[in-house]
């Protein structure tokens, strides 16, 4: 395949899904089954042609041609179209845009088409009967568009923009419900409107970080920012303190998309959405965003940032795990369970695992679709109920997404040989390696809290299994269940499937494509993004050459520390995952231990977790309340001085108005009108010379003769 | 004859004439004091054109004040005419519809 024609079949991922929508938001209402079809057959073929490129790409690799695409527009986007004065735009440089196609956005495109679709075909089951089904089927495509350009965007600024759109999308399909034309849910319209205005403050941040890079190094696209960090870093190990804060800036987009403390309090709410909407959210889109903008933009981050990086990440990771045993809400759970796993690959990024963090995404968002749908599964199933409590024993009734769901959750909590068991133990050893290698406290804590973290995952996932479908039902809801039709279950086996099978691959080298190296291929292809090798294409004449990069993978000085720290790690993860789930088992299978004494003893911290912390009634009472009296302030201050000044100046105005009418009134009018009457007094006097008898003007005329005459005789002139 | 005798003639016409159009009643004697003015003009042309014997400036001046005075007479006729059957006076003080 050359690479022009790559291109094409590269844009036609993200172009199908955008086309779908197009045609399902004006026509889907006109078309059979109000179109639902059109957009999922359309994410079908875009996820077909991911696989099937990212299989060239895995294939062709070692070929080093035409396999991975980093095309720049033949006509670059420019400032300069804007002036006509070339004085104007020296200096100014022009904006290139393009695609940029490297086993990062390759792997991760691959993954968000295909779960993307699987949600599409879930959504044809489950929001059958929904008043707005057309509307929901045009959201959900557009919201995939944005993902998929977005990994395909080869600069910020274009990165930034699909973003955005995510964001519209995620507002609008959050508060899908809010809209319903039977009983619409004004939760969902708060919770779009919260989850819209979080991320906003994230966004605001990334864009002044892009602002920043930009001010200093002139460009936005990836690979050359990679060149100039790496020129600036080469001057001198030193890194100022403004790159710290754009990378932090940049870094705040992330926590904003991907959920992170402080920013976290929207994922929750998100619930409200349709549970496909949460299953795309928490897998394909939307956070993972978060965390590939982390990942791609890790060789910007200084060490202190990448400090902040992982601190963050790991505080989240035990932060909403904590929550996380505590809801009742089966979707609540696997939200809270989802922050706490973006906290893990944040923190994976943080502490230099830039391959192992996105491993994890790709694992993760595997295994939470699964959950997801699988939760949705159990909703449908039980009739539109969600609380854990009402339900029980649906291991018979719904077998399908009771082996599937616990595919996942064994991938989940990190159980030996499913699929997040592998990212989920190179995290950990990437975390564990990187605190023995500096040898620091302040490195070591990550490591810890992601090892708390990981034990208590596996304990709430099993907490949800067994509250969810062991026991006896507890309620006529659950008693009543029954197994999804097939176009929920379907989604639910190739994910349950992938759960299971889906991890190795990664590590193994599945096409014999990659040699040397003793790292697996994808840590080898993903951990240093300047390290593939290009196809560059110059689409201007046509040209294509591979470029070869000259970076070598970093010393191997760190092998040994490396593999004590993984082979520690593997023991430590599998401990703690056998603890959870132990623990679990005491607590909900066998019911030797009882949670509700548990719960009376810690009495006030249990209320506190059960209360997420408090989180939402602390930004309720500084940040939205704070803004409500600043607003409150503002508004007295338009009110009362603004306005004021203005009617005043309006009175001033009307004084001066006044003044001069009196003016015109008595003074100008009154010249006019003393011309008038003087010309008319005139007039009365002066007519009665005009008598109309010929015979006294020839009077008239003699005596002004006469007169004339004794004038010039006497000589009077 | 000295020309101080023509111009005496001359002055002796324009005031009767004049007299005849401020005084008199019946516009067809106005029409006549005319005349007389026109005429006394005529006299003085000509008494004048008497002490340039070179050219005849004056004496072409007179005949076309001749000529005029006819056709004034024409019209002026013509005007007592119409007033004459419009208001049955040529009296000039009875012309009067224009005033007020």
């Amino acid at each position: 395949m050359t690479p022009e024609s790559q291109i094409v079949w590269l844009l036609a991922v993200p172009l199908l899904p955008l086309v779908a929508w197009a045609l399902q938001v004006s026509f889907g209402r006109f078309l059979p089954r109000q179109g639902d079809w059109l957009p999922t057959g359309a994410m079908g073929l875009s996820a077909v042609i991911a696989v099937w490129m990212f299989i060239g790409v895995l294939s062709g690799h070692d070929a080093g041609t035409g396999t991975l695409v980093s095309a720049e527009l033949a006509n670059p986007l420019t400032w300069k179209f804007f002036f006509s004065d070339p004085a104007l735009t020296e200096g100014l440089a022009g904006f290139q845009a393009g695609i940029l196609y490297d086993p990062l956005a390759a792997a991760l495109l691959a993954m968000v088409a295909v779960v993307s679709f699987l949600v599409h075909l879930f959504s044809v089951g489950y929001m059958q009967g929904d008043s707005r089904y057309n509307i929901f089927f045009a959201n959900l495509p557009l919201f995939t568009f944005a993902m998929l350009a977005m990994l395909l965007s080869d600069n910020l600024l274009f990165f930034f923009i699909f973003w955005e759109v995510m964001g519209l999308c995620s507002y609008l399909l959050i508060g899908h419900l809010s809209q319903d034309k039977e009983k619409p849910r004004t939760e969902a319209a708060w919770a779009s409107f919260k989850a819209f205005m979080t991320t906003r403050i994230g966004d605001v941040c990334l864009f002044i970080g892009m602002m920043m890079v930009y001010d200093k190094f002139g460009t936005l696209s990836f690979h050359g920012l990679y060149a100039a960090v790496a020129d600036y870093t080469a001057n001198g190990t030193h890194w100022e303190g403004w790159l710290t804060a754009a990378g932090i800036m940049m870094f705040l987009g992330a926590v904003g998309k991907s959920a992170q403390f402080p920013l976290h309090v929207w994922l929750p709410d998100a619930m409200e959405g349709p549970t496909p909407v949460s299953a795309m959210i928490h897998a394909a889109t939307m956070v993972a965003a978060g965390v590939y903008l982390t990942g791609r933009l890790f060789l910007l981050f200084s060490p202190e940032a990448q400090l902040v990086v992982a601190c963050i990440g790991a505080f989240t990771a035990i932060f909403a795990a904590t929550i996380g045993i505590t809801q009742f809400d089966i979707k609540k759970v696997l939200a809270y369970s989802t922050i706490s796993q973006l906290g893990y690959m944040i923190c994976a990024i943080g502490v230099g695992g830039v391959a192992a963090g996105l491993f994890h995404v790709i694992t993760h968002a595997i295994f939470k679709a699964c959950l997801f749908l699988g939760s949705g599964s159990v909703i449908y199933g039980c009739h539109h109920e969600q609380d854990m409590r009402k339900m029980g024993g649906l291991r018979k009734k719904m077998p399908i997404t009771y082996l599937t769901m616990l595919a996942s959750t064994l991938a989940i909590s990190g159980v030996p040989f499913f699929a997040g068991f592998y990212s989920k133990d190179a995290i950990l050893a990437k975390a564990l390696e990187k605190s023995m290698v500096t040898g620091d406290w302040y490195w070591a804590a990550p490591f810890w809290l992601l090892l708390a973290a990981a034990a208590i995952t596996a304990f709430y996932m099993f907490r949800l299994i067994f509250m969810t479908f062991h026991g006896k039902p507890r309620d006529h809801g659950s008693e009543h269940a029954h197994e999804s039709p097939w176009t929920m279950t379907v989604p639910l086996i190739v994910l349950g499937t992938l759960a299971i099978f889906g991890g190795k691959f990664w590590l193994t080298d599945p096409m014999h494509a990659i040699s040397g190296g003793d790292e697996p291929w994808f840590f080898q292809i993903v951990d240093d993004p300047t390290h593939a090798e290009f196809a560059t294409i110059d689409l201007h004449d046509g040209h294509t050459e591979a470029a070869h990069d000259s970076h070598e993978l970093a010393g191997h000085d760190d092998h040994d520390i490396a593999h004590t720290a993984h082979v520690r790690a593997m023991f430590m993860s599998i401990a703690a995952a056998g603890s959870g789930i132990l623990l679990a088992c005491l607590f909900y299978l066998w019911g030797i231990l009882s949670a509700a004494s548990i719960a009376n003893r810690l009495g006030g911290f249990y209320r506190l977790v059960l209360d997420k912390y408090r989180f939402d009634e602390l930004y309720n009472a500084t940040v939205i309340r704070g803004t409500t009296v600043l607003s409150g302030f503002l508004c007295w201050v338009d009110e009362n001085v603004i306005d004021a000044f203005v009617l005043n100046l309006a009175k001033l105005h009307r004084g001066g108005a006044s003044l001069s009418g009196v003016f015109d009134k008595y003074v100008v009018d009154g010249m006019v009108t003393w011309v008038g009457e003087t010309t008319v007094a005139a007039g009365q006097t002066l007519r009665r010379l005009q008598t109309g008898r010929i015979q006294q003007y020839v009077y008239f005329t003699l005596a002004g003769a006469l007169a004339l005459a004794a004038v010039s005789l006497l000589g009077i002139f | 004859m000295p020309l101080s005798a023509y111009l005496v003639v001359s002055v002796a016409l324009f005031v009767i004439g004049l007299a005849m159009v401020a005084a008199r009643r019946n516009l067809i004697y106005v029409l006549m004091g005319l005349e007389l003015i026109l005429n006394a003009a005529n006299l003085n042309f000509v008494a004048f054109n008497r002490e340039n014997p070179g050219d005849l400036d004056g004496q072409i001046a007179a005949i076309f004040v001749i000529i005029l005075a006819a056709a004034e007479a024409a019209i002026a006729l013509a005007i007592v005419l119409n007033l004459n059957s419009r208001i049955q006076s040529i009296r000039p003080d009875d012309a009067d519809t224009m005033k007020d």
